[in-house]
């Protein structure tokens, strides 16, 4: 037992050495960043990237009301439970105004838990989940990716309009996947009553067993597939289903897959005309993103992802409620975001009062091959603000401060 | 010897082995106080056989009663709580304890204490403890890590253990072997002795005929599965069935025997 | 009909790679004895470095002779892993192995990312088997005909290899007794080496062929390893036609399960390893496992209880611990709660591990089910905090005495391996009954109390909690129960012969263990205001076993230590870098090397030293002279 004292004394000085960094000069405001940098790197840095950017234009137009911004990145290894550390770690330690970002739904929730408890501003940046603005909203939480509910509600806007009536869903079998199917059976019902759901397949997230997923669901032979799946098991169903003609003659309705993140991967095997949401770069001619995809090239000699933009807005936006608010008081701060409006790369979006969801949206269109490579085209940009339930059924939703 | 009580009889003890006879119709019974030995060349189903008594295997026929319940089959913890003490081929201690910790374990589980996990062993039969391994010659030795001992002690450490129980049978598996001449000499001596002392049965197999001829009172032989032979070592000593087994295998018992016994 | 078919050798094809890793990994356990967690690595290498090969050299050759080549390339760094890292350790006690090849996995899955990039690879189709044969109008890629006869073959060679070479009889002798085979003189290290890397080709192998199905990414070690594992237990271990047969069964009772319960593939391989273990104990075509070999040439000292001065040292320390929020800001006590209550964690395994001989690999099982005990009777039954503390781990206790019961009748690695198959078919049902228990997000807000509320206030009943188990445990260690329990691991023939209900002890042992990883559980949940299924995966199983190993496992204080020094560094780590596997990695490599027999077991042994004051020249770990107070 006596070895432990030493331990136990280094561990003591660690942390120790640790706070006396914290009492920094009040010159600058802190933004607490949470991300998955370790187990999503392929997202997490063009993201990571993004905010960067951000906050080198920020500060070179004069900071916040005059202080530097600056922002405390931690990687929270793809937990909840070290994310909540990380949070901890950035609010009792590093005394930041705010908490932004993770990647994950359950992280997203575990962080905005975190947030309503300790009662701090958390902005998430990419969890798509809808119970983390509706059922399980709390008014120290704001969100601005587009929910899973918006950009299913985009996408069947698009597959109603298809001739086809007998559809089958492959999703990942998580709860991401599971409200992602939830929602567009829903939606895509309302509008068409006609249609039959004649198969389901649930694969483990991150380990499709690809080949029997595909024959199983060419032998239900549908007219019609929704997807959820992405990443590695993307690609596998997607190779699979190349291979044993799947997609033959069968309309494709897919969550995310035009994001560059997804798309790329894919090379010369990305299937056509499917019909996705997503980030066609290349194809946004607006006068803001045209500036933005300047600054983030010329800084990184790289094309943005979809991340580049969530990072670039999380920290845009964060810091334009930080110069209203004129305060880091949680409650001011809440203030000034609840009907925010801030300009963003696609357009200016609004934080809504209701349910502290931003209007962000995404672009839907379809993959096609171009130089050996999967691009969007047809592209039209879908504004968050019309895929979003009536005022009633939020309020209904979401649980009462 | 005949007014003593039967602590074991065995009848028609049988097993096999994929068609092959390991142990074949064997009978045979055992008084309180009284020390036999099982003898039998390599392969003879000595082992087979103890490992039937003691509840390690279960036989495909017969019946064993020990202390006058039937026992056929059951496992060897329930034949232990019989009063029937055991030590092995190669022993088999509890490495990680010391010596005097071994015998308090066994004396724990006959108390049943087993489940007590809110004292310290050390206000369990501690002194009950000493004065077992006092009893062979391991007094001194209490402290000490088992898994230092050398072999001949943990011979005699197994015995200790076996005594715990306050057994009225003890089932010595070959309890010399791997043992210098003059150790297996002491060890039977003092296992003679307590067995005479206390009143214990000891059933035990042995190579060494020095031994088995020194202190056996009656001798079982073991052939191919078959007991071949039984009697008093004088008995044993002028069955030609014996001596051919014996005499293949190169052991001229006798002359060695009386050297052997000479102090 | 035709689909049925299809569907078949759909199933086949997906075998085939199971098969080629899993026998790998199989043929090294057989061996050496070693739990090769880094066989997921090496099987990500192989398709890493194929996919290099193949994208540099184009053509048919160039495809084939990338794929060999990788194979070899890997089994090159496999045999370098062997001779620099593993030979050192196979006398450390068994596990430890386990925690050097934990500690590579970790590093391998940071340097794959350093040197290839964070983004999913896509590689070549294999020329000449790019499109798919029509069968009755359905299509078979060919790709996969290929899998479906390169797997027998496989199987084939290595049945050759094992049969008709010297090499093979010796492998086959080593698997039936190793110290029998060391005893005809065969150079035993080079066996273990070659043995090592030819498991590790194949594991390479198997990696490689995934190029033109999958996407390399630096997940790719996790996702197979499990289900490896799980083929080699079911197939029975170091059974090479086990491991064929297991991987066939497996990927067809998914083929077709999914037609029928489409969320099956999460949960099947357990459930089917559950069966096996529970029918078969030692697997389809396994052999009923040796008993554990003592670590040769080891003297154990044996366990005392602390003496009078140093229960005064452990109170000091208790205090000095307890006085952290007076020095430390709320993060510092934050943190300190958490490592209490993973204190409480890792010594209700390292009872289980260090006094049963029973190495759960699924413990975080009972952890989970005392946070998600909490969270119920939290959210649905509304109960005070004080409540939920004292009946939550009752989930946990119940959960070790259902799957504990089954899981004591096998020993050894499939003790182990039934443990995980049982914690995997909780985390499953945790994480796919979104209904009730929020699926994987979680149930959230179950703060503690006001009493409890502020960090230090946390911190202090986390702290009395955790004395109070470490307390409790030693008692147990040093009762008669304790003593039981011990004796079953050392001698279960000599248990049984004084009259222990060997798997009785063990059971209630099992119970005991589970029900204290359930208070840490519970605090966990309050600690941080909800629950995941993380807590019940195969991580925090991962890291239970390896606070408990990093601390010795042959100690009696080991689990404490261990879980300060791990956990600790963890979240020092993650917090610092985005590189803390890498990092953590090398240090649990490092202590491997350094300190075989953990941390506290170091400790031991330099005090062993000073006190007989005899300085030996014999370096460190090869001295015989360990134990632990």
């Amino acid at each position: 037992m006596r070895r432990s004292r030493f331990i136990l004394s280094a561990g003591l000085a660690v942390i120790l050495a640790g706070m006396a960094n914290t009492a920094m000069a009040q010159s600058e405001i802190k933004i607490g960043e949470i991300n998955s940098y370790s187990l999503l790197p392929a997202f997490t840095e063009p993201y990571r990237k993004g905010w960067q950017l951000a906050v080198e234009e920020i500060n070179a137009a004069g900071g916040i009301n005059g202080k530097k911004l600056v922002v405390i990145s931690k990687d929270d290894s793809g937990k909840p439970a070290d994310a909540q550390t990380a949070a901890n770690e950035l609010v009792s330690s590093e005394n930041v105004a705010m908490l932004a970002g993770t990647f994950l739904s359950n992280i997203g929730l575990a962080v905005s838990d975190f947030a309503n408890q300790k009662k701090v501003f958390f902005l998430a940046a990419e969890p798509l989940t809808d119970a983390i603005t509706w059922s399980k909203g709390n008014r120290y939480t704001f969100r601005l990716r587009p929910s899973n509910y918006m950009q299913a509600a985009m996408l069947v806007e698009a597959a109603a309009k298809l001739p086809a009536k007998r559809w089958a869903t492959i999703a990942p079998n998580y709860e991401y996947g599971q409200s992602a199917v939830a929602v567009f059976k829903k939606l895509m019902s309302e509008k068409r009553p006609d249609i039959q759901w004649v198969d389901e397949q649930w694969p483990p997230q991150g380990k499709i067993d690809a080949g029997p997923v595909v024959q199983a669901v060419a032998a239900a032979n549908p007219e019609a597939i929704l997807n959820v799946t992405f990443g590695a098991d993307l690609v596998k169903l997607v190779r699979e289903g190349n291979t044993r003609g799947l997609f033959k003659n069968r309309a494709v309705v897919s969550f995310l897959t035009g994001e560059p993140e997804y798309l790329d991967p894919l090379k010369d095997e990305t299937p056509e005309g499917w019909i996705v949401t997503g980030y066609p770069w290349y194809d946004i001619k607006t006068p803001e993103h045209a500036a933005f995809l300047k600054a983030y090239q010329t800084k990184y000699n790289d094309y943005p992802r979809l991340g580049s933009i969530v990072g670039y807005e999380t920290i845009k936006a964060a810091a334009a409620i930080l110069t209203k608010a004129g305060s880091t008081d949680p409650e001011k701060l809440i203030a000034a975001a609840e009907g925010l409006k801030v300009s963003s790369p696609f357009g200016e979006i609004t934080f809504r009062k209701i349910d502290h969801q931003s209007t962000l949206g995404a672009f839907v269109g379809k993959t096609a091959l171009k130089d050996g490579k999967g691009v969007m085209v047809d592209s039209v940009y879908r504004n968050g603000a019309d895929y979003l339930p009536s005022d009633a059924e939020v309020e209904k939703m979401r649980p009462k401060d | 010897m005949s007014t003593a009580p039967t602590l074991l009889s065995v009848e028609g003890l049988t097993k096999s082995y994929g068609g092959v006879h390991a142990v074949r119709g064997v009978s045979f019974s055992l008084q309180a106080g009284e020390i036999l030995a099982l003898i039998g060349p390599n392969g003879a189903g000595k082992s087979t056989c103890f490992d039937m008594l003691n509840g390690q295997i279960t036989p495909d026929s017969g019946r064993i009663r020990l202390l006058g319940e039937d026992t056929t089959g059951q496992p060897p913890r329930t034949i232990w709580r019989l009063g029937v003490g055991r030590t092995f081929q190669i022993t088999a201690t509890f490495p990680t304890m010391t010596v005097r910790e071994n015998v308090q374990v066994a004396l724990v589980s006959h108390g049943r204490h087993l489940f007590n996990v809110w004292t310290t062993i050390r206000n369990f039969a501690g002194a009950e403890a000493g004065g077992l391994l006092e009893l062979v010659g391991m007094g001194g030795y209490a402290d000490r890590p088992c898994g230092e001992l050398a072999y001949g002690d943990l011979k005699r450490l197994e015995l200790a253990i076996a005594l715990a129980n306050k057994p009225r049978l003890l089932l010595m598996d070959e309890p010399t072997a791997g043992m210098a001449p003059r150790e297996r000499i002491e060890l039977m001596r003092l296992t003679a002795r307590i067995a005479r002392e206390q009143s214990i049965g000891v059933l035990f197999t042995e190579h060494d005929m020095d031994v088995v001829f020194e202190h056996a009172d009656r001798i079982l032989v073991l052939n191919r599965g078959t007991l071949i032979a039984q009697g008093s070592p004088a008995e044993v000593r002028r069955n030609s069935e014996v001596r051919a087994i014996y005499l293949g295998e190169g052991l001229v018992y006798d002359a060695r025997h009386r050297e052997g016994a000479a102090p | 009909m035709a689909f049925f078919v299809v569907q078949f050798l759909t199933g086949l094809a997906s075998a085939a790679s199971l098969f080629l890793v899993a026998s790998g990994l199989s043929i090294i356990f057989g061996v050496t004895r070693i739990v090769n967690f880094a066989h997921g690595a090496f099987y990500m290498l192989g398709a890493y470095v194929a996919y290099t090969l193949t994208e540099r050299f184009a053509g048919a050759f160039g495809f084939w002779g990338g794929i060999v080549a990788a194979a070899i390339v890997v089994a090159v760094i496999g045999a370098v892993v062997e001779i620099v890292l593993l030979r050192r350790i196979y006398h450390a006690p068994e596990l430890f192995q386990l925690l050097a090849t934990f500690g590579l996995t970790l590093m391998v899955e940071d340097l794959v990312v350093l040197t290839w990039g964070p983004n999913d690879l896509l590689g070549r189709r294999a020329p000449g088997f790019k499109g798919a044969v029509d069968f009755f109008g359905q299509s078979v890629p060919s790709y996969d005909l290929f899998l479906i006869v390169f797997g027998p073959v496989v199987l084939g060679i290595l049945w050759l290899l094992f049969q008709r070479t010297r090499w093979g009889v010796l492998v086959r002798a080593a698997t039936q007794d190793r110290d029998m085979v060391a005893a005809l003189g065969v150079n035993q290290k080079w066996l273990f080496t070659s043995v090592f890397a030819v498991g590790v080709f194949l594991a390479a192998l198997g990696g490689a062929l995934q190029i033109p199905r999958d996407a390399v990414n630096h997940a790719m070690d996790l996702r197979v390893i499990v289900d490896v594992f799980v083929v080699v237990v079911i197939g029975g271990l170091g059974s090479i036609l086990g491991a064929f047969v297991a991987a066939v069964l497996v990927s067809e009772l998914n083929a077709f399960g999914i037609l029928i319960f489409p969320k099956i593939s999460i949960i099947l391989v357990f459930l089917v390893m559950a069966v096996v273990l529970i029918v078969r104990p030692w697997g389809l075509f396994g052999k009923r496992e040796a008993p554990a070999r003592r670590t040769p040439g080891l003297t154990v000292n044996p366990w005392r209880p602390l003496t009078g001065s140093e229960r005064l040292a452990a109170c000091a320390l208790l205090l000095c611990a307890a006085a952290l929020p007076l020095v430390g800001g709320n993060y510092a006590v934050s943190v300190g709660s958490e490592i209490a209550i993973f204190v409480i964690f890792a010594i209700s395994l390292h009872v289980l591990m260090a006094v049963g001989g029973l190495a759960s690999f699924g413990h975080a099982a009972y952890f989970g089910l005392g946070a998600y005990g909490v969270a119920f009777l939290a959210k649905m039954a509304g109960l005070p905090m004080i409540a939920c503390l004292l009946l939550g781990p009752l989930l946990g206790c119940v959960g070790a005495a259902v799957f504990g019961f089954f899981a004591v009748q096998l020993s050894g690695v499939y003790f182990a391996m039934l443990t995980l198959a049982f914690a995997q078919i909780v985390w499953s049902v945790a994480f796919q009954w979104v209904e009730v228990t929020g699926g994987d997000n979680g149930i959230l807000s179950v703060w503690p109390e006001r009493w409890a509320a502020s960090p230090s206030h946390f911190y202090w009943l986390t702290l009395a909690i955790a004395a109070l188990a470490a307390v409790g445990l030693r008692i147990l260690v040093f009762s008669p129960f304790g003593f039981a329990l011990r004796a079953m691991r050392d001698s279960p023939l000599r248990s049984e012969a004084i009259g222990i209900n060997g798997k009785r002890i063990q059971w209630t042992a099992f119970v005991i263990s589970g029900t204290v990883a359930g208070v840490a559980g519970a605090l966990f949940a309050y600690l941080k205001g909800s629950v995941f299924p993380d807590s019940l995966g195969i991580p925090l199983s991962v890291d239970a076993l390896v606070m408990v190993l990093l601390g010795g496992v042959e100690t009696v204080s080991g689990g404490i230590i261990g879980a300060i020094v791990y956990k600790a560094l963890n979240i020092w780590l993650v917090s610092q870098t985005d590189l803390s596997k890498l990092v953590l990695g090398a240090f649990i490599v490092l202590i491997v090397v350094a300190f075989p027999k953990g941390v506290v077991g170091m400790l031991e042994m330099i005090r062993h030293r000073h006190r007989d004051g005899t300085p030996k020249a014999t370096s460190l770990i090869a001295s015989r002279i360990e134990t632990a107070e």
